[in-house]
């Protein structure tokens, strides 16, 4: 695609990081998250607030999950483990440990940051599939262990108290601005990341290993970076739920369910992409709006649309939109731009595997 | 006495995940598919055995003249249909691919079982036991499932060994492309050893339905035991698998001795050690010069 530019004059190609979409994009999400954050004083219910934390969940986990999927090729099916630890952290934080409920979000994400630094020494020692059963074996672990702490009030679960001096109407609002919050910094750092010398090393990782070695790639290290960061997203994700819902139960924070969530959303919507599991976490949340009345039949469903869309549609919906990664709104790669103003030729593209 | 028929009991639970593990661990030494799939294939061939016996009345035995062949019949359609495309895809695709099978299911199972448990009735079977010491009695069932679970181990370690087919999967397995050159069509290779993966795994699941209850939801700790059978034995060693099943299966039974209620728990701390400190496995694969 660049032999063109290259062949006519060197001088003529600019290195672009991003392009008149992603300010159009950066601009308009600034708008949103403004309309969102006057939604709770104007147009949104209560109701509406606690479905939309739900979505804002959702956007997390499957961001998540892409950041340690899509841009540093590991498949965890374990991260119920730290959305458990992040559900846990924040009642123990804001009850018994009693920070209040807004500063315990915090302190979960930074248990949920170490038991993630910690466990990777033992996971880490798998790859590929057996890395994937092995953290799950570990959340199991996570999930037993909890269940035999009377503190967290073993097998039967635990409530969260620490709102009972708010209004319902407040307390409902407060939960609402701080997953509005959460995500736009799960999002950003996510987005960060990938833009940093870090994303770079992934993008050369995944092109070309031993070359990306050779160049000083640090592959143990940049995996752990991404690893711990991805756990202590799941754990904000669970601190989330529990707030949302004000109860913990260990079967149902430490369901495998959760990754499965996970993978529907970024397969469904795109891996490798900011945007992808932005637009899956929408969908799913709508699909499972509409599709509540089937039961079981729902997640039939929807595993047979994630295989397709694997075997089929591997850059998800938003490479449908996008036309394969010309349009990016969340640009992380670098660009080629030939000065003359024709198309974009890309080089270290920001789309797949 | 108690703990030493602690361990009796665990070395012949060992047998059954032995059993278990084997088709995971040949696809996984065959094309390095890790199939997340497994477990509920297993319990899928617990629920068709159950269904056979409750709906014919044939011996539940009997019901492995079917199970296995359509196991297999079906792992040899779901490796030329859907993973030999996965494979060609990413390197992430498999995984994604059979972890959504298992969603799909484990979720059909719950639609047209229930969430109810359920096993197979065997009769008297079920509860005959050989005295062994005053204080030690084996059941004669798990007793079988055990023989089975070493005389398939050692039937596969044969096949592979002595075949013209067992050595084509090794040669597959050491270099795809030499052996292509050899006039071996992988793709027949890998639908084979995915049908004989998947047909023990219905084997196996025949056996659990016997042993205990279980219910669609079962397929997830079937997976992660057959899975810490393969780790703590070693990868690519069969019988490292049945050393792996054995170490796991007396982990767990002697941990529940030991501490009730928790030895799941200890299995899982077994394996987490084992991976921490031997994360080659037991017994690795031994190579020969």
């Amino acid at each position: 695609m660049t032999t063109t530019s290259l062949s006519s004059a060197v001088p003529a190609v600019k290195v672009r990081r991003s392009t008149r979409a992603s300010y159009i994009a950066f601009v308009l999400s600034i708008v949103v998250v403004i309309a969102l954050a006057i939604g709770p004083f104007a147009f949104l219910t209560k109701g509406n607030q606690q479905n939309l934390v739900t979505l804002f969940i959702y956007i997390i986990m499957g961001t998540m999950w892409n950041l340690l999927s899509g841009y540093a090729g590991m498949v965890s099916i374990g991260q119920q483990a730290f959305i458990g630890v992040g559900a846990y952290g924040v009642v123990y934080a804001a009850d018994q440990m009693g920070v209040g409920p807004i500063a315990a979000i915090p302190v979960a994400l930074v248990i949920a940051g170490i038991i993630g630094y910690l466990v990777s020494f033992l996971a880490f020692r798998l790859s590929g599939g057996y890395f994937a059963i092995g953290t799950w074996v570990i959340a199991e672990v996570i999930k037993l262990i909890t269940t035999q702490i009377q503190t967290l009030g073993a097998g039967s679960g635990i409530s969260l108290t620490g709102f009972s001096e708010y209004k319902p109407a407040l307390r409902i609002a407060t939960v609402y601005w701080m997953g509005l919050a959460s995500v736009v910094i799960a999002v950003a750092v996510t987005y960060a990341l990938m833009r940093s010398r870090l994303g770079t090393g992934f993008t050369a990782l995944r092109d070309d290993p031993t070359a990306a070695a050779t160049l000083g790639v640090n592959v143990t290290r940049s995996k752990r970076i991404i690893w711990v960061a991805a756990a202590m997203g799941c754990g904000l994700a669970g601190a989330l739920l529990a707030e949302n819902t004000l109860r913990v139960q260990p079967d149902s924070v430490f369901s495998v369910q959760l990754t499965a969530t996970m993978l529907f959303i970024v397969v469904i919507g795109g891996i490798g992409t900011i945007e992808g599991p932005i637009l899956g976490a929408i969908v799913y949340f709508a699909l499972e709006h509409f599709l509540v009345d089937l039961g079981a039949w729902y997640l039939v469903i929807l595993g047979i649309v994630a295989i397709i869309m694997v075997l089929f549609l591997p850059q998800g919906l938003w490479g449908l939109i996008s036309g394969r990664g010309r349009i990016s709104l969340f640009p992380t790669g670098y660009r080629l731009m030939n000065s003359s103003a024709a198309p974009p030729a890309t080089s270290a593209q920001d789309n797949g595997i | 006495m108690q703990w030493a028929n602690a361990v009796v009991q665990g070395v012949i639970l060992g047998g059954l995940y032995a059993l278990l593990a084997a088709g995971l661990s040949l696809m996984f030494g065959v094309m390095r598919l890790v199939n997340l799939a497994h477990g509920a294939l297993a319990i899928v061939a617990a629920y068709m055995g159950m269904v056979l016996v409750n709906k014919t009345g044939i011996p539940p035995f009997a019901t492995l003249l079917i199970v296995v062949p359509v196991m297999a019949l079906v792992g040899w359609i779901l490796q030329r249909t859907l993973l030999n495309t996965a494979l060609k895809r990413q390197a992430l695709a498999p995984i994604l691919v059979t972890f959504g099978l298992a969603v799909i299911l484990q979720n059909l199972m719950l639609e047209l079982f229930t969430a109810d448990n359920q096993s197979i009735d065997v009769g008297s079977l079920a509860g005959a036991s050989i005295q062994i010491t005053p204080d030690i009695a084996v059941g004669v069932f798990p007793l079988m499932t055990f023989v089975v679970g070493v005389l398939v181990i050692a039937g596969l370690q044969l096949y592979l060994a002595k075949t013209t087919t067992g050595r084509a999967m090794r040669a597959t397995s050491d270099d795809r492309e030499a052996a292509q050159l050899m006039g071996i069509d992988h793709r027949n290779i890998y639908a084979l050893a995915t049908a004989i993966a998947v047909g023990l795994v219905g084997l196996a699941g025949v056996f659990l339905g016997v042993r205990t209850q279980f219910n669609p939801t079962f397929g997830d700790v079937t997976l992660i035991f057959a899975f810490e059978a393969v780790i703590i034995g070693g990868l690519g060693s069969l019988w490292g698998t049945l050393w792996g099943g054995i170490i796991l299966g007396v982990a767990q039974v002697v941990g529940a001795q030991a501490f009730p209620s928790s030895g799941v728990l200890l299995g899982h701390i077994v394996f987490l050690l084992v991976l921490a400190f031997r994360p080659t496995g037991l017994f690795p694969k031994v190579v020969n010069g």
